[in-house]
């Protein structure tokens, strides 16, 4: 993004969590709320990122795990004659995700709450600021209109 | 229709096209294209959302034809995007992203490929979170998932067209109008929850949250803005019930429905309720009060909910799977068609309770029988195969029945006047004739 920019930035979904990074502006003055506010956007980034990256990578991985076993199990390779990847049926690949939503299941549960409780705080102190900014507005348009 | 047919061809596997070609068939059936457009736009949104969206209603908007060519496009360039990348190297002019959509309507597969990787080019550029106020109109059409409230605000105007009083413009403009806004909020606020979880499925990552063209802020206060003035409008401009009704819908969806979908299969039950409601919410508004009638109705729509989301959920167990959505489709596949055929079969049994509560004639079972059976024996065929093909058929059925059927209820509605005057013939016992409302 460029430099002389006064805006956030959000750029294309990540390869692994395929969320999209934010490069938040820091303005010269930025008062404590606004401090406050985008450091808890630069934490919730982050901790998404780590979950999904995480999550999303181990979905892959034991995806290919399981489709390795099952296919080993039939007698096949994983790529046949032409050296196209073999793959499963859909109904076969059904157990997987069945057993992989039900590993996960706490790991969701644990990650929905934590997620909900920053969107919360994230949006509140965005209220807050947006406040803020609108009371600082009025009082510097009054200062304005009294000279 | 050349520019559907291409897309067909180019052997995309696309949900989207093959209810085009259905679009086509069921121009054969009497049913105006607008309409299916209309359903085609409700269905493009719901591609590209998390399918267990059950909105509420909202008036019905005028989409230029552009804004659903641009859903369609989205679509295909959600597909895409699984197969490698195009380059960053394009020889294409800069152009923008409408103009090449207009391009592409006009086109021949080329056209359409051009429009996919254009988006898709410009989709992996780093934009500045600015709100652009001439983009809003779209934004919020995306946030409040416009086509699908849209076809929700159509089944509450069949409640209040099948409540047995006389028609009342003011009351049914008024109750659509705040059906409408109660659905924006609705689908607002799952929007704003849904953020991390979108961004995961490839049906859902290009909504505008998702892709930062508005802070949750502002999706909060248009959410606010569209729900206070619609439930206000609802129980001071039409009457309490309803209002009570789209305050209660607004909260089943945002606070039940919403969480429940990580965390437990009966989420689509409390779904299907919330997508029942509108029409019940339609007749309230006409009669002000909630009798048999609303029930059945909201039965029929309950019912055909289960069809509808369990078919178009069988396609996409990996990515609920993956984002940690607890659906039968993946956790109970086995219930998940037996439920799907249940409700069929229960539709058949609805329809034909119908008459018994004076709503329709006894024309309505007998007609409507054909098209019962149709998704009845979609339903058994989905449950015995288990397989995508079947699955799909289901569902594609689902898109034209609800409103075949619907139709066929209205035209076989018990008119008024036919009940006045076995009101008199009986005495009392048809009391129901005696209140209607005088002109």
């Amino acid at each position: 993004p460029p430099a002389q920019s006064q805006n956030d930035w959000i750029g294309p979904p990540d390869k692994h969590s395929n969320l999209r990074p934010v490069i938040f502006y820091v303005p010269p003055e930025e008062s404590p709320l606004e401090r406050r506010l985008r450091e808890a956007r630069q934490e919730a980034q982050a901790c998404n990122q780590r979950f999904w990256a995480r999550h999303n990578q181990a979905f892959h991985q034991e995806k290919e795990e399981f489709i390795y076993s099952r296919l080993k199990a039939k007698g096949l390779q994983m790529r046949d004659e032409t050296g196209q990847k073999a793959t499963l049926s859909a109904e076969e690949m059904a157990d997987f995700y069945k057993d992989f939503l039900s590993r996960n299941f706490r790991k969701h549960m644990q990650y929905n709450r934590d997620w909900y409780k920053r969107n919360f705080t994230i949006t509140f102190l965005m209220g807050q600021v947006a406040l803020a900014r609108a009371l600082r507005w009025l009082r510097w348009k009054k200062k304005n209109v009294e000279h | 229709g050349l520019f559907m047919w291409r897309l067909k061809s180019t052997g995309v596997r696309h949900i989207p096209c093959q209810f085009l070609h259905l679009c086509r068939a069921a121009n054969d059936r009497l049913i105006t294209f607008q309409y299916f457009n209309f359903l085609k736009r409700m269905y493009v949104t719901q591609c590209n959302k998390d399918l267990s969206q059950r909105a509420k209603p909202k008036s019905d908007p005028v989409v230029s034809p552009f804004h659903e060519l641009q859903q369609l496009e989205q679509e295909k360039k959600v597909i895409h995007r699984i197969s490698p990348i195009p380059s960053a190297h394009q020889p294409w002019p800069e152009t923008s992203r409408r103009n090449e959509l207009r391009e592409v309507k006009s086109a021949a597969e080329t056209g359409s490929v051009t429009a996919v990787r254009a988006e898709s080019r410009d989709d992996r550029q780093w934009k500045e979170m600015k709100l652009r106020l001439d983009e809003l109109p779209g934004i919020l059409a995306r946030l409040s998932k416009i086509k699908l409230t849209a076809l929700v605000v159509s089944t509450a105007s069949a409640g209040f067209a099948m409540a047995p009083v006389p028609f009342d413009l003011p009351c049914f403009l008024l109750a659509s109008l705040g059906t409408g806004l109660a659905s924006c909020a609705a689908n607002s606020i799952n929007q704003f929850f849904e953020v991390p979880f979108d961004s995961n499925m490839n049906r859902t990552k290009n909504r505008p949250l998702v892709r930062g063209q508005l802070s949750p802020l502002l999706a909060v206060c248009f959410a606010a803005s569209c729900g206070i003035p619609g439930i206000a409008l609802l129980t001071l401009g039409v009457n309490p019930l309803t209002g009570a009704l789209g305050a209660f819908n607004i909260f089943l969806y945002t606070c039940c429905y919403t969480p429940m979908k990580r965390m437990s299969i009966a989420n689509t039950w409390v779904g299907a309720v919330v997508g029942a409601i509108p029409p019940v919410m339609g007749w309230t508004a006409a009669t002000g009060t909630l009798d048999a009638g609303a029930l059945l109705l909201g039965g029929i729509l309950y019912s055909w909910q289960f069809p509808h989301f369990n078919a178009l959920s069988w396609g996409l167990r990996e990515d609920y799977s993956r984002g940690g959505y607890c659906m039968m489709s993946v956790t109970h596949p086995g219930l998940c068609r037996r439920v799907a055929l249940r409700h069929c079969l229960a539709l058949i049994g609805l329809s034909a309770v119908a008459p018994v509560l004076d709503i329709t004639t006894w024309t309505f079972p007998i007609i409507s029988l054909p098209i019962n059976l149709y998704i009845s024996y979609l339903g058994f065929r989905f449950y015995r195969d288990a397989d995508r093909s079947s699955s799909r058929k289901l569902f594609f059925c689902s898109l034209w029945h609800l409103p075949m059927l619907l139709l066929v209820m209205f035209t076989c509605k018990k008119s008024v006047l036919e009940k006045e005057d076995k009101g008199d013939l009986l005495g009392e016992s048809h009391g129901r004739a005696v209140e209607i409302r005088l002109p």
